[in-house]
């Protein structure tokens, strides 16, 4: 199996194609998105010198869920078992920017046509971000199969970038939805039932440690992941609250004779400024933190996801070797058994290795993709501060 | 959508900011020093003086590129704040809870709230001095300070006794300096004494705070947490502003009953300042009464003065409203801002601890204490926003609703005088109509009676007249004055809000600057 390249793995979502190291094989990236009426349509654009491609450049339009049938498509592909299967791209999302814009757009009277214009512009600047970063996480799910020695050549993929016409996916009927449901609360039984077996030892220390820490991991990134949106919405919530404040303060400003004028106006402008500082920290940290928390959330899911598939194949293992056991107690079609039990043993050992080395690839991944996004936050936060400021209060004495 | 080129991972090719950084925190430590105080911001008091006499019709000397300058804000760096600037020394700590005690809770809402509230003496302070250099030569040499708030008795009749001290030169007071017990009633007392007297002869009397049922009852019960000690304080401000202002009107100083509320050590119990005894009810029904009056006068406006200063009064009163609306949503909102950036400081302070890899463990346990730093910050901005602003707003909302009045006692006295008029007219078409009328035995008793009368009425009017040209002269004066006050009042309280806004961001780059370069030197070991 081929070494994955660490240095060059991003896991961040972000719209620049993933640095492959020198293979630039297979290139993946979506060139447009365009937003209909509720759905959204990517045009992913595919460069390749791969022999099974018909051209060399080609692209195709998709929409969310073809994305999703992908996934699907891989999860339920027992070759992968042994992989950490990339997270599927959340559902796009405009919902709530939508009805903001429908109230604001219904109009109320009190607010005057300046406070109209910023609080339109808000939303729009809202709304387009959250459409930037719909594409980004479909981008970034696309990029991390392609960059994958081994889920690139699936089949499915090819398709889904090749194919022209329509894939004709439909998105999940209720029936379909409810199984998926049931089929994870199975899942999660499964799981508790199979920790619970007696017999079933954990041989691999380095498993168990990552098991360990992957639950507690998972938890608390969720949580944290929780919390940053808090704070990024009050942020924003703050931010938006400048907007009256400082109408008021111009309309006071500019209906006085005397010397409060200059400070009334001065004050309305400083808190101008202060509403496009508190909106601009809210979006960094939407983008350098609430976002990254909430991408490793997923992925250590589906890291969770890949020790549950190993663990269901040491258990196979387990009961193939008691059934063998018992076959040839009896004496009776050991050989069915027998088969039955290399198998699941090779099963397993497969697993376990591929698990092994894609845990360590998860690991360095989320690594790299912090520091980076951290040492980014933390340049971002700086230049606000400056900007805020030290030194200095002219703004005082100018009032 | 534009393929942003991400930067290499940090191996090679750094930001050039921080390649300082082989030297450890050198970089930062710098930086730091260069912020070492030099002397503390100018004296508040010069501030608004230079600025009232060289009133800035052009204000390009003192504008900063504040248009232009995006990078630099703030490019006059003629302030530097110390990092141990005694003062900030308590924000920075932790702070003691305040674990109140039911007699003296001022002693441990001071550390908090002290930097606060010297805000609100010293607005006047400042006020006080200009008073002196005005030209017509007012010397106010009286100084009042409200403090010590400590809970009298027990259960529902228990209330909050206030220290009022006086500093006074002036002649008229016995001491130059005394202090005696008041409670809220006695106040309440006090402003409704003063408004009988006063207000119907145009004199604006300010306003004395209001009453809170809730606030008091949760004080009563003895709830000692932080939302009742924040009541008491924010109730000792209001009264306090509110003698200062009562204070500084010179025809309010000079009556007796001021001075017997700030020199006397027993008083009278204000009984009828209750809401719902007689007296309360009364005052509610007459409130009423008024209100359907004013719908119902037409008056005559000569002059055209007061139609002008009633609509601005008028304008202003609204737009106050809607600003301080404004300002408690933003205060809310940052309360809010500050509680959800401690929970996550937590979060992120548990994600580093189950992190395993060491290095960027310590990079999340850091980026959890800076969010809990700023965090502590966001409530201490909080509570200036809310004491600086709000309650000034509130104040003159409730002055303007004075000024109104006055200008409805105005109106009432035109009225009476406008009736007088009207009876006078009657009566002395009764007197034409019975001189034309041959009855010679009524009639000489009856025009006596209706010569009395219109004697009577005469004196009325003319009473009238002088009542009403009185009242205008003085309202005419009172408006003067109160926007003499309001100006000065806003101007200081802007001054010193953003003064406050500045060093609370002045402390926020500091934090952000030591921590972010401890940051960058543990992610660059690693």
């Amino acid at each position: 199996m081929e070494t994955h390249a660490e240095a060059g793995k991003e896991g961040k979502p972000s719209c620049a194609s993933v640095d492959l190291q020198g293979d630039s094989s297979l290139q993946v990236e979506i060139s447009d998105a365009v937003s209909e009426r509720d759905k959204v349509k990517f045009t992913v654009q595919t460069k390749s010198c791969l022999p099974h491609f018909a051209q060399t450049e080609f692209s195709v339009v998709r929409q969310h869920e073809e994305f999703i049938w992908l996934h699907d498509a891989y999860v339920e592909n027992e070759e992968y078992a042994g992989l950490i299967i990339p997270p599927a791209p959340p559902r796009p999302d405009f919902e709530a920017s939508r009805e903001k814009l429908q109230k604001l757009g219904e109009g109320d009277s009190s607010v005057t046509r300046e406070e109209f214009a910023k609080m339109k512009q808000e939303l729009e600047a809202e709304y387009l971000a959250i459409f930037k970063k719909t594409v980004a996480m479909h981008e970034v799910f696309l990029q991390r199969l392609a960059a994958h020695p081994t889920l690139r050549r699936d089949h499915n993929f090819f398709v889904f970038l090749e194919y022209g016409q329509d894939l004709s996916v439909r998105g999940k009927n209720r029936k379909e939805l409810l199984g998926g449901f049931l089929r994870n609360i199975v899942k999660s039984a499964d799981e508790a039932l199979i920790t619970g077996m007696s017999g079933l030892k954990e041989v691999d220390d380095f498993f168990e440690h990552e098991r360990t820490f992957l639950l507690e991991y998972h938890t608390r990134i969720r949580d944290a992941c929780l919390r940053a949106d808090r704070v990024m919405r009050a942020h924003k919530c703050l931010a938006d609250d400048y907007i009256p404040i400082s109408a008021a303060l111009s309309s006071l400003g500019t209906q006085e004779v005397n010397q409060l004028r200059t400070s009334f106006l001065k004050l309305a402008e400083l808190f101008e400024r202060l509403r496009k500082l508190e909106g601009r920290v809210a979006s960094d940290e939407d983008l350098k933190l609430s976002d990254m928390l909430r991408y490793y959330m997923r992925d250590s899911q589906a890291a969770k996801d890949l020790l549950y598939r190993r663990l269901r194949a040491l258990a196979d293992y387990e009961n193939a070797n008691k059934a063998l056991d018992k076959a040839r107690t009896r004496n009776r079609e050991v050989r069915p058994a027998e088969s039955h039990q290399q198998l699941c043993c090779q099963r397993f050992e497969r697993l376990s290795d591929s698990a092994k080395q894609e845990l360590m690839d998860f690991k360095s991944r989320r690594v790299s993709s912090f520091r980076k996004n951290l040492i980014e936050l933390a340049e971002l936060e700086l230049k606000h501060a400056k900007l805020k400021g030290p030194p200095g209060t002219p703004s005082a004495k100018a009032v | 959508m534009a393929a942003e080129r991400e930067p290499p991972p940090l191996g090679d090719g750094k930001p050039t900011d921080f390649e300082d950084l082989e030297d450890g925190e050198d970089l930062f430590t710098s930086t730091v020093s260069t912020l070492e105080s030099s002397p503390s911001s100018p004296e508040p008091a010069s501030l608004p003086a230079e600025d009232i006499s060289a009133n800035s019709n052009g204000p390009k000397p003192t504008e900063v590129g504040l248009d232009d300058d995006r990078e630099d804000l703030f490019a006059e760096a003629t302030e530097e704040v110390s990092l141990d600037s005694p003062e900030r020394e308590p924000i920075l700590s932790s702070e003691p809870s305040p674990a109140v005690t039911p007699v003296t809770p001022t002693t441990l809402i001071a550390p908090r709230i002290e930097s606060k509230s010297m805000s609100a003496p010293v607005i006047f302070d400042r006020s006080r001095e200009e008073i002196e250099e005005e030209a017509n030569g007012d010397i106010f040499d009286i100084e009042i300070g409200v403090s010590d708030p400590e809970k009298v008795g027990d259960g529902m009749n228990a209330y909050m006794a206030y220290r009022v001290t006086t500093k006074t030169s002036l002649s008229m007071f016995s001491k130059s300096e005394f202090s005696v017990k008041r409670r809220f009633s006695d106040f309440l007392g006090l402003h409704s004494k003063l408004a009988s007297k006063y207000l119907h002869v145009g004199y604006i009397v300010p306003p004395a705070p209001e009453k809170s049922i809730v606030g008091m009852t949760k004080v009563k019960v003895g709830k000692e947490d932080s939302s009742s000690t924040e009541f008491v304080e924010k109730r000792r401000a209001a009264l306090e502003r509110y003698l200062q202002r009562t204070v500084k009107h010179p025809t309010l100083l000079q009556d007796p009953d001021l001075r017997q509320f700030l020199e006397s050590s027993e008083l009278p119990r204000a009984v009828n300042t209750q809401a719902l005894s007689g007296a309360g009810i009364l005052r509610m029904v007459n409130k009423a009464a008024d209100a359907v009056n004013k719908m119902t006068i037409k008056m005559n406006e000569s002059d055209a003065w007061f139609e002008e200063k009633q609509q601005q009064f008028e304008n202003l009163d609204q737009q106050l409203r809607k600003l301080h609306a404004s300002v408690e949503a933003l205060v809310c909102h940052r309360k809010e801002l500050s509680a959800n950036t401690a929970a996550f400081a937590k979060s992120a302070a548990m994600l580093g601890n189950s992190e395993d890899h060491t290095a960027l463990s310590r990079a999340l346990s850091q980026l959890a204490e800076v969010e809990e730093k700023i965090d502590q910050l966001h409530q201490e901005q909080a509570f200036a926003d809310f004491y600086m602003f709000s309650e000034l707003l509130s104040d003159y909302i409730r002055l303007i609703a004075a000024v109104k009045g006055v200008f409805d006692h105005r109106m009432k006295c035109w009225q009476k005088w406008e009736d007088a008029q009207i009876t006078l007219l009657k009566k002395r078409e009764a007197e034409a109509k019975m001189m034309v009328a041959n009855k010679p035995d009524k009639i000489q008793q009856a025009k006596n009676e209706i010569r009395e009368e219109i004697e009577e009425w005469e004196a009325k009017v003319q009473q009238g007249e002088r009542d009403f040209e009185q009242i205008s002269k003085t309202i005419r004066k009172e408006v003067g004055r109160f926007e003499k006050e309001r100006v000065k009042d806003f101007k200081t309280v802007i001054i010193k809000y953003l003064e406050s806004l500045v060093q609370t961001q002045q402390q926020v780059f500091k934090i952000e600057v030591l921590m972010n370069g401890r940051k960058h030197f543990v992610e660059k070991r690693y």
